[in-house]
């Protein structure tokens, strides 16, 4: 047993030689279960807003990017131990994130959050509301009072629990639940949108030198007009753009 | 796949099937199936080592040797088995990172815990930030093999010590009337035989080592059960195979391949049972001299 650990640590080692070049290699880490910020498509791939901004962004500041995907829940946690170099998730600023890691700049503006249900009359109060787990959604929804919130760690399973009566409605970012409530006759938007975070911004290591080459990149596709004609292209004509 | 699967849109019934089975998230989860069997493959005989080692520990005079046999084996099988994955892994990943940490960054002055965070510097990070991406999972995957081996080893030294101490008294000591020294006597008397008397609880181990295997997923890794909950969802129309919430059915089908795959491993340990048990001084030997008379 100690000579496999030993030989493990070997190997690993000898590995750490050849790739001791840091950043040679940006990982961008998402979610992948959040359409169409971002989702695996039927080929497999990352896909969404967010790949075709990542890759953008990635070709703007000539980096070269790789895509890896994390469950929501720990997409921090593996951010800050160093398992990839950015987070690009659909993830809005909020003071509580900006403590343990760093925002660039917003590439989607401030934009309503939506609740959505089977019943048109539905009232807030004594209702149960379904969020994903560590969402500005969910985190809103807990501090109301005499709503029970549901939490779940995937979006998709929050959608789930309105179908199938668990919850009274989901509370989920617009572009997220517009398309979906679009598409299913049942579904449909109730109670008042409600405005939340700063806006999605992609999220680095603290003090991250990258930090500067991505805001440069979304400054140049703001100016340039090619990152709001992204933002119609996936979130439709509605979109709120820059 | 097929090339009328160009305009998925366009298909129906049989054809579109046809081509939603085949494309790339199901490729992706019918080759996950191959990482359930190569994590068995690769983690039963590991585990059979790992037991084998502890039961011969634990019979040792050497009393440390004894401890450390008998340690290993109460304490993994004392907790539950997730809560061990879970630990077993993050002390594994940070252990190893902490080692390469304190040789190749001797000059490190802050802390490595801070909060709920462990930072090693950039060159102890395992695996390398930039290592490509099979390197990742392939690093993760062989964590989770090792954390498989050292669970399930403890269960089997259990099984095989008790298999050692059932071997017959009077066979160890005629063994030893002729003059084979006590190592002797443990390879060609005691390993041999012992196997029968290990089968029943091996094959038992081997049945809850398959039904353990779900348990990657919770380690991250992209097991059938992830594959399963990620195509089983409801797809909306950005994607080329639309469809409603179909985790039933791919749940049902998980359902269907681990009870197929159980029965095939009844079958065959049946088999080596039999094989086994010929000739030995056992109720099962009896029965089958008698049956031959």
């Amino acid at each position: 047993m100690i000579k496999l650990i030993l030989t493990t640590t070997a190997l690993t080692m000898a590995a750490g030689v050849a790739f001791a070049d840091s950043h040679s290699v940006v990982r961008l880490g998402t979610e992948g279960a959040y359409p169409p910020y971002n989702f695996i498509n039927d080929d497999g791939e990352v896909d969404g807003f967010e790949r075709d901004l990542g890759d953008e962004l990635c070709a703007r500041a000539e980096l070269t990017c790789v895509w890896v995907t994390n469950d929501w829940d720990s997409i921090i946690p593996n951010l800050t131990s160093g398992n990839y170099d950015t987070i690009i998730a659909g993830m809005s600023i909020t003071d509580e994130r900006d403590e343990v890691i760093d925002f660039t700049q917003a590439y989607i503006p401030p934009s309503p959050s939506l609740f959505m249900g089977m019943d048109d009359g539905i009232t807030l109060e004594g209702a149960m509301i379904a969020a994903q787990t560590n969402t500005i959604q969910a985190g809103y929804v807990a501090t109301l009072d005499g709503v029970t919130l549901i939490e779940f760690a995937t979006p998709d399973e929050t959608v789930a629990a309105v179908r199938n009566g668990e919850a009274d409605a989901v509370m989920a970012d617009n572009d997220f639940l517009l398309q979906i409530a679009a598409e299913d006759d049942d579904l449909m938007i109730v109670l008042d949108p409600v405005s939340l975070g700063d806006g999605v911004a992609m999220g680095l290591r603290e003090g991250d030198e990258l930090i500067a080459a991505f805001d440069a990149a979304i400054t140049s596709m703001k100016e340039d007009g090619t990152l709001n004609a992204l933002l119609v292209e996936w979130f439709g004509d509605e979109a709120v753009t820059w | 796949m097929f090339e009328f699967c160009a305009d998925p849109s366009s298909l129906d019934g049989v054809r579109w099937f046809s081509c939603y089975l085949t494309n790339g998230v199901h490729m992706l989860f019918y080759q996950s199936f191959l990482t359930v069997f190569t994590l068995l493959a690769i983690a039963a005989p590991l585990s059979l080592a790992f037991g084998f080692a502890a039961a011969t520990a634990s019979r040792a005079r050497f009393l440390p040797a004894r401890i450390l046999g008998k340690g290993y084996t109460s304490m993994v099988r004392g907790v539950p088995d997730i809560v061990f994955f879970l630990f077993f892994v993050l002390v594994l990943d940070q252990g190893i990172e902490f080692i390469r940490h304190s040789i190749t960054c001797p000059d490190w002055d802050q802390p490595i815990r801070q909060g709920a965070n462990f930072l090693v510097c950039d060159a102890a990070r395992t695996p390398q930030g930039n290592a490509p991406q099979w390197v990742h999972e392939g690093y993760n995957f062989g964590l989770a093999i090792f954390t498989y081996a050292i669970v399930f080893g403890a269960f089997c030294g259990n099984v095989l010590y008790g298999a050692m101490g059932a071997v017959p008294k009077p066979q160890i000591e005629t063994a030893a009337a002729y003059g084979m020294s006590q190592r002797q006597v443990f390879w060609r008397v005691v390993v041999p035989q012992m196997w029968v008397y290990a089968l029943p609880g091996l094959s038992n181990i081997w049945m809850i080592l398959i039904k353990a295997t779900p348990l990657l997923f919770l380690l991250g890794i992209e097991d059938i059960v992830y594959w399963a909950r990620e195509i089983g969802g409801s797809r909306n129309s950005r994607f080329a195979y639309p469809h409603p919430d179909w985790r039933f059915w791919y749940f049902l089908g998980l359902l269907v391949f681990y009870l197929g795959f159980t029965r095939v491993s009844e079958i065959v340990l049946a088999r080596v049972t039999r094989r086994l048990t010929r000739g030995q001084a056992t109720a099962g030997g009896e029965a089958m001299r008698k049956a031959a008379t």
